[in-house]
């Protein structure tokens, strides 16, 4: 008996999780109760924006990726590796401001109605988990819009709408920060020499 | 070894042993075979224990005998520490259980996932169930590093390739490919509701072969989203299960509906367990009734019960629901030199008999 008492009093009842919850509320500074991928990025305002001209967006970055394909040469003549410093902190900064970007370095925003799959806070590139709210609010944030409500929404105005549909491999890390414009025309050339010498 | 007569779906030179490869079967597992024969398929869900014993993953399971086709382990649901779910698994399987492995990518990078889906091919694990999993918020260890280095798309199409090309997502060959039946979790009750039919259909194309459903406590919110699936096609092409569950009273239904992500539980529902006398009782009949109505539903080819914490009422639902219509899944048995020793198990222990031969000589000499 007494010493079924001593092994009460030597196993705390309480867990891990209960202490780290009770001492939260004594901290003087109090983190919102959000994701540390969120306190990374900027209101959402702007990638909200860009979700609802999604259709525009798509038909400048057509334009956009012809013109840098169409730099090729110059591309090709200073190196791609050499023009990688530069156009990634321009495209950093472009598409940071429009889409919160998270420089995963394989965009498939076309793919996802402008909206970011990386700024899920599960970062999936397929579709939306089984907890969105009844809002279309995020599980992890309850005050963030989910990522992938949006991407659905800015697919549906997109001309290329079936796109969302293409599963999509999962994220090479080893791709992080990297230009994710100068693979897709290096690859795009690559793509066009090898059609153009199979026509020839 | 065993000399009862062997029971359906059960590999005669053993319980845990695989059954024999079908054609157009991919696995050798025995829920693969209830679905593809056309019957109503029941799946539950075990509880995970907190406990390095094996004995309590067995009594968990005991609960489930001859009344479901399928056991879940889970893959620390809501990022709730439990024991893994490859652990359940291998205990399960070694005594004949019909396991579905879960995998969450919460946990687990695309190295470790991948070595799981082998040494649990290898165990004889013939289900195996892709998830993203909760957020590390959810649960008991906010602190966790969240992985999420695949999803549950990019982990069925990798899973998929392990078995069907036989090779690692580097393309390193595989000698021998996991043989597992695929599955995936659907959640129709969560916006956006036109998407869902169609990330069923990018789920299947990713290789997802049965599905099962998050709690369904709306009927009308279902036959919705069946009817859109249908119209894809997709019915035919995957299994979809059900998920349904009792709810233990008002108090827990609301709050599962605000602490539980992704559970849509109507107010009509919650009204009715406040009107009722006895609410666990009623939610249990709730559980049933839904259950009747689901089945009816063109499409659906079984149900997979979640009663988180009442799982020795499983056994009771299945039953008054009839969904089985008389079938008895596998259910465990002691071969025929086991059920001996139990029957005398009580007499040699303490009865003090000696059964030597030469003690046994002596006494029949000395009568």
């Amino acid at each position: 008996m007494s010493g079924n008492e001593a092994q009460k009093t030597s196993a705390p009842a309480v867990t891990q999780a209960t202490l780290v919850k009770k001492a939260r509320g004594k901290l003087a500074y109090k983190p919102a109760d959000v994701s540390p991928q969120r306190r990374l990025q900027r209101r959402y305002t702007m990638r909200l924006w860009s979700v609802r001209h999604a259709r525009f967006l798509e038909w400048v970055y057509a334009r956009f990726a012809d013109l840098f394909l169409m730099l090729h040469p110059f591309w090709n003549a200073i190196g791609y590796a050499r023009a990688e410093r530069p156009v990634k902190f321009v495209e950093r900064h472009v598409k940071g401001l429009m889409f919160d970007c998270r420089m995963c370095g394989q965009c498939v925003l076309s793919s996802t109605g402008m909206s970011c799959p990386m700024n899920c806070p599960k970062q999936l590139r397929n579709g939306p988990c089984g907890g969105v709210r009844a809002n279309g609010h995020c599980e992890v944030e309850p005050d963030m819009p989910c990522v992938w409500v949006k991407a659905w929404e800015g697919a549906q105005t997109m001309r290329a709408n079936d796109a969302i549909l293409a599963v999509q491999k999962p994220v090479d890390q080893s791709l992080r920060e990297t230009s994710a414009w100068l693979r897709v025309t290096a690859l795009a050339a690559h793509e066009r020499k090898n059609t153009s010498g199979t026509a020839a | 070894m065993t000399t009862r007569p062997p029971q359906i779906d059960e590999n005669p030179a053993g319980v845990d042993l695989p059954l024999e490869p079908l054609p157009g079967h991919s696995s050798r597992g025995r829920l693969e075979r209830v679905l593809r024969r056309g019957e109503f398929a029941v799946t539950a869900e075990l509880n995970p224990p907190d406990s390095a014993n094996a004995q309590d993953v067995y009594e968990r399971a005991a609960v489930f005998d001859g009344w479901v086709d399928g056991i879940n382990a889970v893959d620390a649901s809501g990022a709730n520490c439990h024991m893994s779910s490859l652990g359940i698994c291998a205990l399960l399987t070694r005594m004949g259980y019909a396991t579905i492995m879960q995998i969450a990518c919460r946990d687990r990078n695309r190295i470790a996932i991948q070595g799981d889906v082998l040494g649990a091919a290898a165990m004889g694990v013939g289900n195996i169930m892709c998830l993203t999993g909760d957020g590390v918020q959810a649960g008991d260890q906010p602190g966790a590093k969240p992985v999420f280095d695949l999803d549950c798309m990019s982990l069925l199409e990798t899973v998929r390739t392990m078995r069907d090309e036989e090779k690692f997502l580097s393309g390193r060959k595989l000698s021998t490919a996991p043989a597992v039946f695929l599955g995936a979790a659907i959640n129709p009750f969560a916006p956006p509701y036109d998407f869902r039919p169609l990330r069923l259909a990018k789920k299947i194309a990713a290789g997802a072969q049965f599905v099962q459903s998050q709690y369904c406590y709306d009927v009308p919110m279902l036959t919705e989203y069946m009817k859109r699936v249908r119209d894809l096609g997709l019915i035919e092409n995957c299994f979809i299960l059900v998920g349904v569950g009792p709810l233990a009273s008002a108090k827990t239904a609301r709050w599962i509906r605000s602490n539980v992500p992704g559970v849509h539980i109507p107010d009509s529902v919650v009204k009715r367990l406040e009107g009722a006398e006895n609410q666990k009782q009623e939610g249990k009949r709730l559980c049933i009734d839904i259950i009747n109505e689901v089945k009816e539903i063109d499409g659906i080819s079984g149900i997979h019960v979640m009663a988180y914490r009442q799982e020795e009422y499983v056994a009771e639902i299945v039953h008054e629901s009839g969904v089985l219509k008389g079938r008895r899944p596998w259910m465990r048995e002691a071969g025929a030199d086991d059920a001996l020793v139990a029957e005398r198990l009580d007499h040699i222990l303490h009865d003090n008999a000696s059964e030597k031969p030469v003690d046994m000589v002596k006494n029949a000499n000395s009568e």
